[in-house]
């Protein structure tokens, strides 16, 4: 044997012993997500398919098939949530563009006013909106003290009511990570930009936009993923018309006494997300998504 | 010094262990749970107080979940609870399931319930009243007298609450079909007769500005006048009108149902449990009830006692007068029907 070899061979025992340690410094968060998330997940998958006798079968799955009203919940869960992400996008991508351009101080003191609804118990701010929007609600009586319509209009107990609550729970999901990126965005790049010639609206949109995408796209995901599982806000604001996923998995317990029933609904909703987050991923690139791959 | 200090507190200890054995001699404990609130305020009063005072047995009084919890304790072999308090249907359900113990009849005396009010594993503890309740600044006194009249809208426009789940809500919908209250849940029993009464309510349902999951939405939705009328439990209207609500119900048509008590199997109490359920259901305590709540007894004779004014009586579900106007729901249907009728009921909420 050579040295040479010798040498590689220490290298790569070298190299094995560093994986090992990083794999054990690793460890203990990998058992973490082990307890308590993989372990949960198939337990769920391992309960959707025992019927109420507690024998293996696909009842569970052939009622959502059987009873039309469980395919309307779906799309209405992911209705919600996407009409939430597109509206929080909205309002909030401007904000954010807005707040990276002030000096650091003014900057601040905007990110607190986003803020401070976040550290509000998100019960507290439902019932708010109830109270503000509802047929006697301060905001359809100030109107019609003034002229602005005459009828009291619905903005709750439906569809409108759940988006305005949502929107306004979700915002700082939102903004904050798109802030991040765009904050981290040097601005030599702009004035480069329109040294060569590029009017504001094209610098923003070749260079400005595509660099705060990351944020973006981080911001769309939590926001929609976390939409997904909302409870509270549909019931309250959405009228009893409202169903989220969410929402059914609670009346399935209480009718079916059969965690199965329920546990089915999750599988479903999970597998779901599953493949539009698949798709979504060939047109947009998912590593971009979570802020890497730069 | 050290050994004196050891002896003092081995003695101490002694002491209040004998003194805590001589307490378990004189009165027995047990243990109940009920939902918490003002409801369970006026039970403490009119019935566990007065049965500590004329037993010298202890009752521990906790808040729980409903059924899901006593679920728990039994299927963990941990039952900490002797006695639960439950609405009728959940204890059948829970019954069936085998979480409760049989109720022993011979030991608590139901002859003057009305049958409606007890069954094999719970006895009826309070009565309440889904009823139609509505606002008298727009309608005055004469709301809708009867469920016809509630799916009314030519006769009564305005908007409607109605209930999102599906306990309470078919029987409406029937007898304002005109079925006489005593065919209802005949008429029920299928499919097809399901189908009927949620027809009726996919009428109403452009009117139906809300679906109301909690008591306390009812109460919120009359008071701030978000809905002209709305399908309720009496207790929560009677107590948003000593709120201030504009509100007003009938009885007429009303679908009577009870709260009760029910012992979880393997209870560490069991026998003495069954004593406590029998010394609470006397008139003697039931008729107290009303004084701290509106709801009515399950004890008839608790009426004749002298305790309830007439005045009083008039305006609790469980009244004789009150009582012949109302259906008393089926735990048998429920029992057979539900999950059906409940998956065809979302069905129509989603569409």
């Amino acid at each position: 044997m050579t040295s040479a070899h010798l040498h590689a061979a220490g290298l790569r025992r070298d190299e094995r012993m560093e994986r090992w340690r990083l794999f054990g410094l690793g460890s203990p968060a990998l058992l973490l997500v082990l307890v308590i998330l993989v372990i949960p997940v198939g337990w769920l998958f391992y309960v959707s398919f025992i019927g109420a006798d507690g024998n293996f079968s696909l009842e569970n799955y052939e009622r959502m098939i059987a009873r039309k009203s469980y395919s309307r919940i779906f799309i209405t869960t992911f209705q919600v949530s996407l009409l939430t992400t597109a509206l929080c996008i909205v309002i909030g991508y401007p904000l954010a563009y807005f707040m990276s351009q002030l000096p650091t101080k003014w900057a601040n003191l905007c990110l607190i006013t986003v803020l401070l609804p976040f550290w509000t118990s998100l019960l507290v701010r439902t019932y708010a909106w109830l109270v503000l929007l509802q047929k006697q609600g301060l905001v359809n009586q100030w109107a019609i003290s003034i002229g602005l319509w005459d009828e009291p209009l619905k903005f709750v107990h439906n569809m409108t009511g759940t988006l305005i609550g949502m929107v306004h729970i979700m915002l700082p999901f939102l903004i904050l990570p798109v802030y991040g990126a765009m904050r981290s965005i040097d601005r030599d790049y702009m004035k480069a930009a329109s040294n060569l010639g590029a009017s504001p609206r094209r610098a923003f949109w070749t260079v400005f936009f595509p660099l705060s995408t990351p944020g973006l796209f981080a911001g769309s995901l939590m926001v929609f993923v976390l939409c997904l599982g909302f409870f509270v806000t549909p019931a309250v604001l959405g009228g009893g018309r409202v169903i989220m996923v969410s929402m059914k998995i609670v009346s399935n317990i209480e009718l079916f006494v059969n965690w199965g029933a329920a546990s089915a609904l999750g599988v479903v909703l999970l597998v779901l997300t599953v493949i539009i987050l698949w798709i979504a991923s060939r047109f947009l690139k998912l590593e971009q998504m979570t802020g890497g791959g730069h | 010094m050290k050994r004196k200090t050891a002896l003092t507190l081995a003695a101490s200890l002694l002491a209040t262990t004998a003194l805590a054995g001589a307490a378990q001699a004189e009165g027995k404990s047990l243990t109940i749970a009920s939902w918490g609130g003002s409801y369970q305020e006026a039970q403490s009063k009119a019935l566990f107080e007065p049965y500590e005072a004329n037993t010298g047995n202890t009752v521990k009084q906790e808040t729980y979940g409903g059924m899901s919890d006593v679920r728990l304790q039994v299927s963990s072999g941990q039952v900490t609870l002797d006695v639960v308090v439950s609405g009728s249907g959940s204890a059948a359900r829970a019954g069936e399931e085998g979480l409760l113990e049989p109720l022993d009849y011979d030991i608590i005396d139901v002859s003057k319930f009305p049958e409606a009010f007890y069954s094999e594993f719970c006895v009826g503890g309070d009565v309440f009243s889904v009823v139609p309740a509505w606002n008298t600044d727009k309608f005055g006194e004469d709301g809708p007298q009867n469920w016809a009249d509630f799916f009314d809208t030519e006769k009564f426009p305005g908007s409607r609450a109605y209930r999102g789940k599906v306990s309470g809500a078919l029987e409406p919908a029937m007898m304002a079909l005109g079925v006489a209250p005593a065919d209802v849940y005949a008429e029920l029993s299928s499919e097809e007769g399901i189908e009927r009464a949620l027809d009726k309510i996919r009428e109403l349902k452009p009117n139906i500005a809300v679906f109301w999951t909690s008591g306390a939405q009812q109460a919120q939705l009359m008071k701030d006048g978000e809905v002209d009328m709305s399908t309720g439990w009496n207790g929560r209207f009677d107590n948003a009108k000593a709120d201030g609500a504009k509100v007003s119900y009938t009885y007429n048509q009303g679908l009577l149902d009870y709260d009760c008590f029910a012992i979880p199997k393997g209870a560490p109490n069991k026998d003495l449990a069954m004593e406590f359920i029998a010394e609470i259901s006397k008139a003697d305590y039931q008729d107290d009830l009303p004084k701290f709540i509106t709801y009515g007894p399950t004890n008839a004779d608790a009426y004749d006692t002298g305790e309830i004014s007439a005045e009083v009586a008039a305006a609790l579900p469980s009244s004789a007068a009150n009582m012949a106007m109302q259906l008393p729901i089926s735990l048998e249907w429920y029992a057979e029907w539900e999950t059906i009728a409940a998956e065809m009921y979302q069905e129509m909420l989603t569409e």
